[in-house]
């Protein structure tokens, strides 16, 4: 690039600075709280008991009244798209409605009992978490179910760590390799490398499954274990799977299951039945718990009757007169405070308990139903087939990342985009289990929109959203991160 | 497209350069390699001292499409690190084969696939 190519990338990074953090809605400019008002109150509080170097008497806040800060929220809200105002269809990601009689359930009094407290007075708390992790049991074909890990990600590590102590316990300790198909969920890796294995990273064959003969290649005496998801990131279902188990169970490894895609299974098929050792719960996914933002979350993990010693400290077990919290002999130890995001999992066992059987494999129908008729209602070749719950889609000669913002502007929200790689110009689409046939095809009408736009058009979109295209480069490149980056412009 | 492969140096299949002055080799990335990456927003580098090994990963380079590892051409000790980078990773994709460069190593030794600027211009064409 010359030199006056780099001085225009810098105006136009500058401009971006600017474009990034203005909302317009229906030509309405909702300015920023610092821009609305510049006051900062003062308060005097000469009766603070705290010693004066620690007190301060300004406060960086906009002296705005309540109608004015109300009304600024409620456009935000207005400018914003969630769950709540439409489809989801973020493949992978689950994004399916939660109900809202989990947050009622969540929030009465009698959950609101500390943790701390002594077994015999909260037995109906240790009740519900027994049951809960009988639940999830049955569900994955699991043996044994701890509650403790914070969120997906952290079941994971909980997973690989209880895999290692087994191997460990058998004097098996020198397993150092992981194997994990090349279209797996990135966690897969960061846990792998983590918790000290390397990674031996899997091709898929032609079909997009997994490949038997590199598989073969792959395991060693220094295999500790295979993770996988099944359904797998393309939506297929990794029909090898028992003979997948068959080869890993006997070079000595383990075999990993990623919770991810469980939702396409409910009640159907479990992992425990195919073979798989230890298994992670994404209770965001599956079981209508909130997605993460920082938590808190929930990723309970289960495991064979072989894996059971090793789990977390405490679990739940039923006393002779009610339920009682213990420690399995060979824990790896706490992997966070008391039993988990009690809250958390409220909502999970209300979800599970009142959907009911009958309920899961309603739900597990319906998400592979709703995928299978969205992909035959739109234009773009969904390469890997027969799929489950989520499909992916190619965009063919038009960039992913220009039709996802091209869907915005039909008021959708797109799907993942540009992953898994296997794909080029992935769509992976995953429209969940609650749309309706109409709201599918308000999706299905946004797909055949976005790919009948001509390129112009779609390298501007989206024109119709609160804010426009998003300069990622400047984002990532100069991150605005707090109040205070503001005050420096 | 036509994407510059000057001749003064050698390139790897996994599209790094080397230039080699006087025993002292410099690394970076090729011009289709930037223009295949996108914007690149941040480069991570080993520091100097630390020794690198042809064929092995060295670093990463990551855009708004992808992360990437970068490969050493050579072994051997790294003498000098580009950290204009850290600041202004735009220099990668502004100037590839010259201000863009990321690495100087004290070479000892060289990978067996480096290829010349023709061979190299082939596999990308």
């Amino acid at each position: 690039m010359s030199d006056n190519a780099s001085n225009g990338e810098k105006s136009r990074v500058e401009d971006a600075y600017y474009d990034q953090a203005r909302y317009v809605r229906n030509g309405h400019y909702e300015p920023l709280l610092s821009e609305k008002d510049q006051t900062q109150v003062t308060i005097h509080d000469d009766d603070s008991p705290l010693p004066g170097h620690l007190t301060r008497d300004t406060l960086e806040l906009p002296g705005l009244s309540e109608p004015e800060l109300a009304r600024h929220y409620t456009r935000l809200s207005q400018m914003i798209y969630g769950i709540d105002t439409g489809p989801y269809p973020l493949g992978s990601c689950t994004m399916k409605y939660n109900p809202k009689f989990t947050e009622d359930v969540a929030a009465l009094e009698s959950g609101a009992v500390h943790p701390g407290r002594s077994p015999e007075t909260i037995q109906g708390t240790l009740e519900l978490l027994y049951r809960l992790q009988g639940y999830l049991a049955q569900i994955g074909g699991m043996d044994a179910v701890t509650l403790q890990p914070p969120a997906g990600a952290a079941g994971e590590f909980v997973g690989i760590r209880v895999a290692n102590a087994y191997h460990e316990h058998n004097d098996e300790g020198h397993r150092d390799e992981v194997i994990i198909p090349e279209s797996a969920h990135g966690t897969n890796f960061a846990t792998a490398a983590l918790g000290g294995y390397n990674v031996v990273s899997l091709p898929s064959n032609d079909e997009g499954r997994v490949d038997l003969e590199a598989l073969e290649a792959a395991l060693s005496e220094q295999t500790a274990a295979l993770m996988l998801t099944n359904p797998n990131t393309l939506g297929l279902f990794e029909r090898d799977i028992t003979e997948i188990a068959e080869m890993v169970h006997d070079v000595g490894g383990l075999l990993y299951y990623d919770g991810a895609n469980l939702n396409a299974l409910l009640g159907r098929a479990r992992p425990g039945d195919m073979g798989f050792d230890v298994m992670h719960y994404n209770v965001h996914k599956t079981f209508a718990t909130p997605h993460g933002g920082g938590g808190p979350g929930a990723g309970p993990v289960g495991v064979v009757d072989e894996l059971a010693p090793f789990l977390p400290a405490p679990r739940v077990r039923e006393a002779e007169d009610g339920y009682e919290l213990f420690d399995p002999e060979q824990t790896i130890g706490h992997v966070h405070g008391y039993q988990g995001n009690w809250l958390v999992l409220i909502k999970a066992f209300a979800y599970i308990a009142r959907l009911g059987d009958e309920g899961l494999l309603d739900a597990s129908a319906k998400a592979v139903l709703n995928a299978n008729y969205l992909a035959s209602q739109i234009d773009y070749d969904v390469p890997y087939g027969p799929f489950h719950h989520e499909f992916v889609a190619s965009a063919g000669e038009q960039d992913a990342a220009d039709v996802a913002k091209r869907m915005l502007d039909f008021g959708v929200h797109p799907p993942t985009t540009k992953w898994p790689e296997i794909v080029s110009e992935a769509l992976m689409t995953e429209p969940t289990e609650v749309e309706s046939k109409e709201t599918l095809d308000l999706l299905a009408s946004a797909f055949r929109r976005a790919s009948a736009s001509d390129a112009e058009t779609l390298e501007t979109a989206p024109n119709r959203t609160a804010a426009g295209r998003i300069d990622q480069t400047s984002a990532a490149r100069n991150p605005r991160l707090s109040w205070h980056a503001l005050e420096d412009e | 497209m036509s994407f510059d492969t000057p001749d003064d140096r050698r390139y790897l299949e996994s599209h790094e350069w080397a230039l080699e002055t006087d025993g002292v080799v410099r690394v970076g990335i090729s011009d289709f390699a930037q223009d295949e990456l996108g914007d690149v927003v941040f480069v991570e580098l080993p520091d100097v001292g630390d020794d690198v090994s042809a064929g092995d990963a060295f670093g990463v380079v990551e855009s708004i499409k992808a992360v990437s590892d970068l490969y050493a051409p050579v072994s051997g000790t790294v003498s000098a690190v580009n950290e204009d980078l850290f600041d202004a990773p735009e220099l990668v994709n502004e100037d590839p084969l010259g201000d863009g460069w990321m690495l100087e190593i004290e070479a000892t030794d060289e990978s067996d696939e480096l290829l010349s600027a023709d061979e190299y211009a082939d596999q990308i064409a």
